[in-house]
């Protein structure tokens, strides 16, 4: 046995010196090497990434800042708005970037556990309601009015609505009140939960396509608008209070002012990525842009955010001053 | 629950049931009719009573059971900081699972210290993978291996692919930890048994999206939350085969042993262990599996690899980059199974096998440990090595592919899919789904509790009435029997499918050579990347939640009922054939009825994968149960409506294991 480990050991010898000398780069040759590793006094900023592609803009915009411009070493967590949430308290988020209402997160969050705290709005409004495909809101005009919807009612009729026009909703995380508003309207509609964003975008694209007769819930900023423009139906004009008691709401939506979370311990350390995160402010063109480099020409959110960044470096040095 | 399990008894139990056959036709009528006469009892009661009783609850409406787990939820997290219960118990389990994550990342995916790449590199990996299958098993697996891995790279998805590996190989680390000396301890006694049997059915059934958020709570996020998360779905398969290979090592030999003076310690370390090692592998093998299909859903909180970007891709409704990411999962499937497979085969040669050969082959291993050592050494020094060469250009051919096939399908076969949808729908689903939604919860409970127990008997019948009656409690009947409706249809669907490829493949090994690794594939494929070809050929709807089941559910049984047919003696077959059976009257007269067992097992398997599949149906318009768990993780308020959610669809699961089960004893005595 002895004897075969000293001609393995031998042969291995050989066999390494050999290859050393064809090698190659070494790792830890390039200087870039070194470089990467020093971050600066920005340190190491936890963003997360909530699953839509305009928070995914959002991010891209701010993490490519924040690395290139403040040398912070960014660490982006793909997570879902209540579990980024959660992560404040835990030291594991620091940032979250666009928060859509969530009243109740906010309550539990910022007032009760006091890991929270607000970092002010995001420029984007949210806009949220029901949307017909542009070729129905062309073909049929007067559907616009929340009034003439159900002498529509059977054209919207599925497999799933159960003899009633379906009112199609999508991933359980939105804001919704479209149950009650379908039943304090006195539509003759039945929600169906599309269960899915996946879902709701694919129904939207085939209703487009082949002229098929959708409506249903959806919202503005959204990369797929670039795709379809849907067209927003008018509901009951929201006023101040009309939507405070949920089951009793008979009006529209309200446009969400949407804002920036960041854990407490993130607010008070001083970082200039805070400061980045509480300055960053832009439009919803510019958030549906990024959105569009992503989700249509498939480019990488690094890639889209440098594109950006590079074109509106004015916008970008507001941010950072 | 497990397949792998399951298959060798019921083999077993097909050869015993050849002989009765007499006397069970008598029987079975009989059971028929009783059967029959329940639901006639209930379609009559239907229709006086239906719409009453129903207890149906609105999307957004909670019960106290509900609310009050959302405070349980939160008082967890409020003081999640002073609670000495989570500063000596979760943080420290926490912290060594995270060391081991990060351990193994820190070797084979992320950049590690000051280095800007991992401490091997690819070229490391695919020598060691390589060497490492060619050790345990043998040289085609091995050669498989390296052209897997390689394939990897070519998709332009290497550190993904190294991220997967390295939190599955971190996960079935530690199931295996505590499933083997468990799984053991289950095999000796039948009492813990039958303490652990139904902790690993609620562990295999309950939805995974359930328990994601909580143990977030418990256990942060990132790399140790994922990899429990696994682990917890993942380690039941090895424990429940590790115990199924303890008993059915013969006990004469355990008894020679013992008479020749071995100690219990002996016996079980010189007798038992060795003789179920094959099985044992087996085990390791499902749970490998398992870990794998767990890869997309631990991606929702923020487990990095492969999963990210199948979830990602989603996003933007990308069909050719998920495809490729899924495809990805498909090839470390396939290879880390043939690689198990082949080494547990080997165990078995290799004991029957001579010495001269294994002097051989120690050369041969320390030559090609040698080897794999340089190829370590050398994507640990230089970038060549450690960084995959190439952009990964066949990924993103694969994915533009991926695209035409789905756009083609879609432009060309959504009115036909639709009409199909729309007969299955209005013909089958929802009448079934109005009697069971509209009808009184007792009455369909009832029902339940009398068909079960006319086909598994008088305990069968209690644990159906148990199950009813949690599932009442749980405030989410309506929803319930929502599913159940749609679960019923998918695996009538899914034994129609089985039967006919089952058959098809049984009778044909060359059938069964071409298909098999569609349904391998199937299997593991991630259900995130055919969702949205799905979504545009059915829309938003029921269908295409069942379509998605029948997807995963089919190849189990597709296979189980192959099997069957296949232990179908062929002396039988011949007789049949010689007495003037055409091939129908073979298929129906005989080959099916001899393997009803198979039949049973394929229903049972069946159920419960199509089960596992209700979640995945909530995110494309299923609604009831899928939506409720899918909506607990989304919203705080609806923490607890989704926790109760997730265990009707456990309660739903025992309820028909236990009834096939039941059933399947009794049609084989």
């Amino acid at each position: 046995m002895a004897r075969h480990w000293r001609a393995g050991a031998a042969g291995l010898a050989v066999l390494g010196l050999t290859l050393t000398a064809c090698g190659g780069a070494k790792v830890g040759d390039s200087s870039e090497a070194g470089g990467s590793g020093s971050s600066g006094k920005c340190g190491t900023f936890n963003l997360a990434v909530n699953p839509w592609v305009g928070y995914e803009a959002d991010a891209a915009v701010v993490a490519y800042v924040a690395e290139h411009d403040l040398k912070c070493k960014v660490t982006k967590k793909d997570l879902k708005e209540e579990i980024a949430w959660q992560g404040f308290g835990t030291g594991e988020v620091d940032a979250v970037l666009e928060n859509w209402g969530h009243d109740d997160l906010k309550k539990k969050y910022i007032t009760q556990q006091k890991t929270a705290v607000a970092a002010g709005s995001t420029g984007n409004k949210g806009i949220i309601g029901w949307y017909v495909p542009p070729w129905l809101a062309k073909a049929h005009p007067d559907i616009k009015n929340w009034k003439n919807l159900n002498k529509y009612a059977a054209k919207f009729k599925t497999s799933e609505s159960g003899g009633k026009g379906q009112l199609l909703d999508g991933d359980p995380s939105y804001v919704t009140n479209d149950e009650a508003l379908v039943k304090n309207l006195k539509l003759d509609f039945k929600v169906v939960y599309a269960g899915s964003e996946t879902a709701l975008i694919q129904a939207y694209r085939n209703a487009e396509k082949n002229k098929q007769w959708v409506i249903g819930y959806f919202y503005e900023p959204q990369w797929f608008l670039s795709e379809v423009p849907l067209v927003k139906v008018d509901l009951p004009a929201y006023k101040t209070g009309c939507d405070a008691d949920p089951a009793k709401v008979a009006c529209d939506y309200p446009v969400y002012d949407l804002d920036k979370i960041v854990s407490a311990k993130f607010a008070k350390s001083g970082s200039p990525a805070y400061d980045l995160v509480k300055k960053f402010n832009w439009t919803n063109d510019d958030q549906n842009t990024v959105a569009k480099y992503i989700a249509v020409d498939k480019m990488t959110p690094e890639a889209a955010a440098k594109k950006w960044v590079d074109a509106n470096r004015g916008k970008v040095d507001a941010w950072i001053k | 629950m497990t397949v792998a399990m399951e298959k060798p008894e019921t083999s077993g139990e097909a050869q015993q049931s050849v002989p009765p056959p007499p006397v069970a036709p008598v029987r079975r009528i009989s059971r028929a009719m009783v059967v029959g006469a329940i639901l006639v009892v209930w379609l009559l009661l239907f229709a006086v009573l239906r719409g009453r009783q129903t207890l149906s609850l609105a999307a957004a409406d909670l019960t106290d059971l509900h609310r009050w787990l959302n405070d349980v939820n939160d008082s967890i997290g409020a003081d999640r900081n002073s609670n000495p219960l989570f500063l000596y118990f979760f943080n420290e389990i926490r912290l060594v699972i995270d060391n081991l994550v990060t351990f193994v990342q820190d070797l084979i995916s992320q950049p590690s210290g000051d280095r800007p790449v991992p401490q091997i590199g690819w070229l490391g990996v695919v020598g060691l993978a390589g060497y490492v299958s060619w050790a345990v098993a043998n040289w085609r697996v091995a050669l498989l291996a390296v052209a897997g891995f390689t394939f990897l790279g070519l998709q332009g998805l290497w550190q993904e692919s190294m991220d997967t590996l390295s939190l599955t190989l971190s996960a079935v680390l530690v199931a295996l930890l505590f499933a083997i000396p468990l799984g053991v301890w289950a095999g000796l006694s039948e009492r813990v048994n039958r303490i652990v049997t139904p902790f690993l059915d609620f562990m295999q059934t309950m939805p995974t999206m359930v328990y994601l958020a909580p143990l977030t709570l418990f256990f942060l996020i990132g790399g140790a939350s994922a990899t429990i998360a696994t682990v917890i779905y993942a380690a039941p398969p090895a424990l429940r085969i590790t115990a199924h290979a303890i008993r059915s090592v013969p006990p004469t030999t355990v008894e020679a042993a013992e008479s020749m003076g071995a100690t219990r310690r002996q016996s079980l370390l010189k007798v038992l262990l060795p003789m179920s090692r094959r099985t044992v592998v087996m085990g390791v093998n499902q749970t490998i599996m398992a870990a794998l299909a767990m890869v997309t859903i631990a991606a929702l909180i923020d487990a990095p690899g492969l999963g990210k970007t199948v979830v990602q891709a989603l996003q933007s409704l990308d069909v050719g980059t998920a495809f490729n990411a899924g495809l990805a999962i498909v090839v470390m499937a396939i290879v880390l199974d043939r690689v198990t497979t082949a080494a547990s085969e080997r165990a078995e040669a290799a004991r029957r096998s001579g010495n001269p050969l294994l002097k051989w082959r120690r050369h041969l291993l320390v030559a090609g440990g040698a080897v794999a050592a340089v190829l370590v050494y050398l994507s640990h020094t230089y970038l060549w090595a450690a960084e995959f060469p190439g952009d990964g250009g066949t990924g993103s051919t694969i994915a533009k592919a991926a695209d035409n096939v789905t756009t083609w399908a879609q432009d060309h076969l959504s009115g036909l899919t639709n009409g199909f949808r729309d007969v299955i729908t209005n013909g089958l689903l929802n009448p079934f789904q109005t009697l069971l939604t509209d009808s009184p919860w007792w009455l369909v409970g009832a029902a339940l509790v009398g068909i079960a127990v006319v086909l598994g008997g008088w305990r069968a019948g209690i644990t159906t009435a148990v199950c009813v009656g949690l599932l009442v409690a749980t405030g989410v009947w309506s929803d319930g029997m929502t599913t159940l409706a749609s679960t019923v249809v998918a695996t009538v669907l899914v034994m129609l499918l089985g039967m006919v490829f089952g058959v098809w493949m049984g009778r044909s090994a060359l059938v069964d050579r071409l298909v098999r690794p569609t349904l391998d594939a199937a299997q593991v494929m991630p259900p995130f990347v055919y969702l949205v070809p799905f979504l545009a050929l059915f829309g938003a709807t029921r269908f295409t939640a069942i379509v998605a089941a029948i997807v995963y559910a089919a190849p189990v049984a597709i296979k189980i009922i192959a099997d069957g047919v296949r232990t179908v003696p062929a002396a039988t077959v011949e007789a049949a054939t010689s007495s003037g059976c055409n091939t129908w009257q073979i298929i129906t007269k005989v080959q099916l009825p001899m393997a009803r067992s198979a039949l049973t097992l394929a229903t049972n398997q069946g159920l419960i994968y199509v089960l596992s599949m209700v979640v995945v149906g909530g995110l494309v318009g299923a609604g009831a149960l899928g939506y409720d768990v899918v909506a607990g993780f989304s919203q705080g308020q609806l923490y607890g409506k989704g926790l109760a959610a997730g265990l009707a669809i456990v309660l739903l699961g025992v309820m028909f294991d236990r009834i096939t089960q039941a059933a399947a004893r009794r049609t084989s005595n």
